[in-house]
């Protein structure tokens, strides 16, 4: 058998057959490699699931006309999207923005698709229901009070080309639409003061120039992500002036920075207690075995050979209490994942080495002293019983 | 020439003379046994001998070697290469097996061997119990494990600090047979101790008192 066979078998002989012993040692590595994977994982996985919850606060990014004659269409909007990572899109809804008449008061009309306005505004209360087919609105609540319409009431919204593009007969162009309203639009800010038709009724009532005033997306990314989308947009479509919503982005990367900077903070201590349990155990353990570190040392084990030993077993418990800890971590961001944020992540590959390693580095740390405090044994005193 | 030789050791702590100028020669194969009353420098000579304490002044002379101011580096290693240390408590390594604890012997020495480790407990009637931890062996088996560790690297000495102080009369007989059977086989044998009877089988006795010789002579009734 060879030397560093036997080594292998000392060391797993001690904490297999001393487990009780060894027990609470591996249970505060356990606890430790746990909170560490779990937190990690948590780290990394609170951007995608805070953006999740800030998707529900609206767009964070709008695509404007880049200047006075700047003019863009569906066809632009599509090729600035090329440019932001599909996954990340959350939904695009684009406005337009025209003029019309309703029981003969001027009215802002608002032509948009209405399944890309549910996804960047998820927090539209509609009373009633959303368009489906065409002929049907929204008004905002402030509108629906100022008209005096309610819900399924029907009239017809005018259209006409203002008094200087009128032609040199002097008569302005006018086109009709009959509409009925289908739910009540609360927010409790500025989109109340619209009504909103589907983005074809608005083309068939105005003209179809294709013409967008503004697009709002959710995107699903990081202010720096963001920053970066909105760069490359601008240089390569130079009709598009993408913008982010500071009021979102902001507050999403203040409450990101502000949980990363308590996830590691509370993660540093929980290593930091992990380290002091562990020495503390190890410095009993080698209390414990004062006689058997003195026989070792009697029998020949230099101080080197006794480092050795120690350290092994020190070493191997952590790398043992980091794979518990790396599935049990994984389990804990899991459930708190499920219960905090209402989705599942998946698994992170590369955690598993990094907790073992990080487990095994304090379990190595916490061993230092303990261990030094074994090679002191003067084995004539402890082989004596004194 | 002899295997041991003490030349007017001394080991005082403060104003105690453990050791008192004590001369001394061990020749090889002898079997020694060092007897005296408790505090009568018994230990501190077993110490001093087995390297694992150095005297205050004086020449230890092992094997050639002045050992007496080697360095704990060099007295490890001595002890480890000439020297087989039996305790009378045993001392095993409780999570090792028995077989694991002759090995651990060996380990330090030069190369786990499990087979002439197992032939070692073979040696001492336990090749049944090899795989036994310690808890699972009487204090008897517990000491003859003790023996066959140190026996299993062939020292130049065995140097036994009262083997037979923990056993019932029947494990002490059979302690001092396998003691009998190592002098015959030419094993150098010190063994301390306070029991007359012990001291009674060994080939020679030296006894101390305050830390001086006081007595060393052939054991008449010595049988070889």
């Amino acid at each position: 058998m060879t030397k560093r066979r036997f080594f292998f078998r000392m060391i797993t002989s001690s904490l297999v057959r001393r487990r009780s012993r060894m027990l609470v040692a591996l249970l505060a590595i356990a606890v430790g490699a746990t909170i560490l994977s779990g937190l990690v994982t948590i780290y990394y996985d609170v951007p995608r699931q805070m953006g999740a919850q800030f998707r529900n606060y609206g767009a964070n990014m709008i695509f404007l006309a880049s200047g006075n004659d700047a003019r863009f269409d569906m066809d632009t909007v599509n090729e600035a999207l090329s440019y932001i990572d599909g996954g990340e899109l959350v939904g695009v809804a684009p406005y337009r923005y025209e003029t019309v008449l309703i029981h003969e008061q001027p009215i802002v009309a608002a032509g948009t698709d209405f399944s890309g306005a549910r996804t960047t505004s998820p927090y539209w209360y509609i009373d009633g229901q959303w368009p489906e087919r065409s002929g049907e609105m929204l008004l905002g609540k402030e509108e629906a009070e100022f008209l005096g319409l309610g819900l399924g009431d029907s009239f017809t919204v005018i259209w006409s080309t203002e008094e200087d593009a009128a032609d040199e007969t002097g008569v302005t162009e006018q086109r009709t639409l009959d509409m009925t309203v289908t739910g009540i639009l609360e927010t409790g800010g500025s989109e109340e003061a619209y009504v909103y038709m589907s983005l074809e009724d608005l083309e068939a009532l105005s003209g179809g120039s294709g013409r967008l005033d503004v697009v709002e997306l959710s995107v699903s990314a990081s202010r720096e992500e963001l920053d970066r989308f909105a760069g490359l947009i601008g240089t390569a479509v130079p009709d598009i002036a993408p913008r982010l919503v500071k009021r979102v982005t902001e507050s999403e990367s203040t409450v990101l920075s502000k949980l990363r900077s308590l996830v590691f903070l509370v993660t540093a201590v929980v290593l930091i207690l992990t380290m002091i349990c562990v020495a503390t155990t190890m410095t009993a353990v080698v209390t414990e075995r004062r006689r058997e570190i003195g026989l070792r040392k009697a029998l020949g084990a230099s101080d080197g050979g006794i480092i050795r030993e120690f350290m092994g077993e020190g070493l191997l418990l952590g790398f043992v209490g980091g794979l518990a800890g790396a599935g049990l971590g994984f389990a804990f961001a899991q459930y708190v994942s499920i219960n905090v944020f209402s989705s599942s992540i998946s698994f992170q590959g590369w955690l598993l080495p990094v907790t073992v390693a990080a487990s095994v580095l304090v379990t190595g740390l916490a061993c230092l002293l303990p261990v030094r405090s074994a090679t002191e044994i003067d084995p004539a005193l402890v082989l004596k019983g004194e | 020439m002899s295997l041991l030789e003490l030349e007017n050791v001394s080991k005082i702590y403060g104003e105690l003379h453990a050791l008192d100028n004590v001369s001394m020669k061990v020749d090889n194969g002898e079997w020694v046994a060092i007897m005296g009353p408790s505090g009568s420098g018994k230990s501190t000579m077993m110490n001093i001998i087995g390297c694992m304490d150095k005297p205050t002044s004086g020449r230890v002379i092992l094997d050639g070697a002045d050992i007496a101011h080697e360095s704990q580096n060099s007295l490890t290693a001595i002890r480890r290469d000439k020297i087989g240390l039996i305790f009378q408590q045993f001392h095993l390594v409780n999570y090792l097996t028995a077989v694991e604890n002759v090995m651990v012997s060996q380990y330090y020495h030069s190369v786990p061997d499990e087979r002439e480790a197992l032939e070692a407990l073979d040696r001492v009637g336990l090749a049944d119990r090899a795989r036994h931890l310690p808890s699972q062996l009487s204090g008897g088996e517990q000491q003859r494990v003790c023996i066959a560790r140190a026996l299993i690297n062939y020292p130049e000495i065995v140097l036994a600090d009262e083997p037979t102080g923990n056993l019932d009369e029947a494990n002490e007989n059979i302690v001092l047979d396998i003691f009998q059977q190592l002098h015959r086989d030419g094993t150098t044998l010190i063994v301390v101790t306070h029991d007359p009877e012990v001291g009674e089988v060994a080939q020679r006795t030296v006894t101390l008192e305050y830390g001086k010789i006081i007595r060393d002579a052939q054991n008449a009734n010595f049988i070889k």
